[in-house]
């Protein structure tokens, strides 16, 4: 089993309503000192078997093509958690 | 002549966009997001909504549906494609269009009666307009700020591409007023507000909006 955790922010460029509507918030709450608020998205992805790098450059690709659109946004990808199976650490 | 409309699951505006089709002298063919076939149609509205409920990103996954296998190639093709709304959006995720439409920067849904300026009378859907002619019709989006890099921006401005520009206002944060924009060859155009609501004086602000009806069924020969 793998955890594979895809995050996907607005790139820096893109204007986040959204975060700074949560911005306002945390002014209006008098929680002082926060310069800006960027919200994304995240996704948890639960694999059976064995993550290789065949299926891990498919994660990339459903990362590039569905999770993400690239014109306005950007993901990163890393592994969470991976177990031993059948004595090979994968 | 034949016009395809597609329904996706949350789409709300397909039937009005069959009406318009109808009001403007074509015929109407339902189509379905599930099924790999247009049905022979000479040309595709797709329409506003909410296609599987703007989750994700708004036509994030409408363009993955399996109609759009079809789509997609007969517009690579020259089939006269138009997205409006919801619509648009499908169209730029399914990269037929270049950009994206994010959040309104406003942070509200807006509902009005949009003034729109024709910046390219020379597509498929705007041929029997007058360039730089002034149109009123319905405008209603949560998230139609059009967004693109700046090299993106000046090759739509400088190609023509940039089919409608907002007046009167700019209703959602659209880079550079972009309301509408088209591919190099003037056969898909996407356009954030809703022409199939202004089609009849019965309803709506008036009958602005049935010329891209008219224009498709009526195709100059010197689209680009």
């Amino acid at each position: 089993m793998a955890r594979v955790v895809i995050d996907v922010m607005l790139k820096s460029e893109i204007l986040d309503p959204q975060g700074k509507a949560v911005h306002g918030a945390l002014d209006r709450l008098g929680y002082a000192g926060v310069v800006d608020v960027r919200q994304g998205k995240r996704f948890e992805i639960e694999l059976d078997g064995v993550l290789d790098d065949a299926r891990l450059a498919d994660i990339h690709r459903l990362a590039e093509s569905l999770l993400s659109n690239p014109v306005i946004e950007d993901y990163r990808v890393h592994v969470e958690t991976v177990h031993v199976e059948d004595g090979v650490d994968v | 002549m034949r016009i395809g409309v597609v329904t996706f699951p949350g789409s709300l505006d397909d039937g009005d966009a069959r009406r318009a089709v109808e009001v403007a002298g074509g015929e109407s063919v339902a189509l379905w997001h599930g099924d790999h076939d247009l049905r022979g149609v000479d040309a595709v509205v797709l329409p506003g909504g909410f296609s599987y409920g703007d989750y994700l990103r708004c036509g994030a996954i409408a363009r993955f549906a399996p109609v759009m296998d079809e789509l997609v190639d007969a517009a690579r093709g020259g089939l006269p494609v138009l997205g409006i709304c919801n619509g648009f959006q499908v169209l730029c995720e399914s990269h037929l269009l270049s950009g994206a439409l994010i959040r309104n920067a406003g942070r509200r849904f807006v509902c009005r009666d949009q003034i729109l300026r024709i910046e390219n009378a020379d597509t498929a859907w705007t041929s029997s307009y007058a360039a730089a002619q002034h149109l009123t019709i319905p405008l209603k989006n949560g998230e139609g700020g059009y967004v693109a890099d700046e090299a993106t921006l000046d090759r739509l401005e400088g190609e023509g591409r940039v089919v409608a520009r907002y007046l009167g206002g700019n209703p959602n944060g659209s880079l550079r007023d972009i309301a509408g924009i088209c591919n190099e060859r003037g056969n898909v155009v996407g356009l954030m507000p809703h022409p199939e609501h202004a089609v009849e004086a019965l309803t709506g602000p008036g009958t602005d909006g049935l010329g891209f009806f008219a224009s498709v069924l009526s195709p100059v020969p010197a689209t680009r």
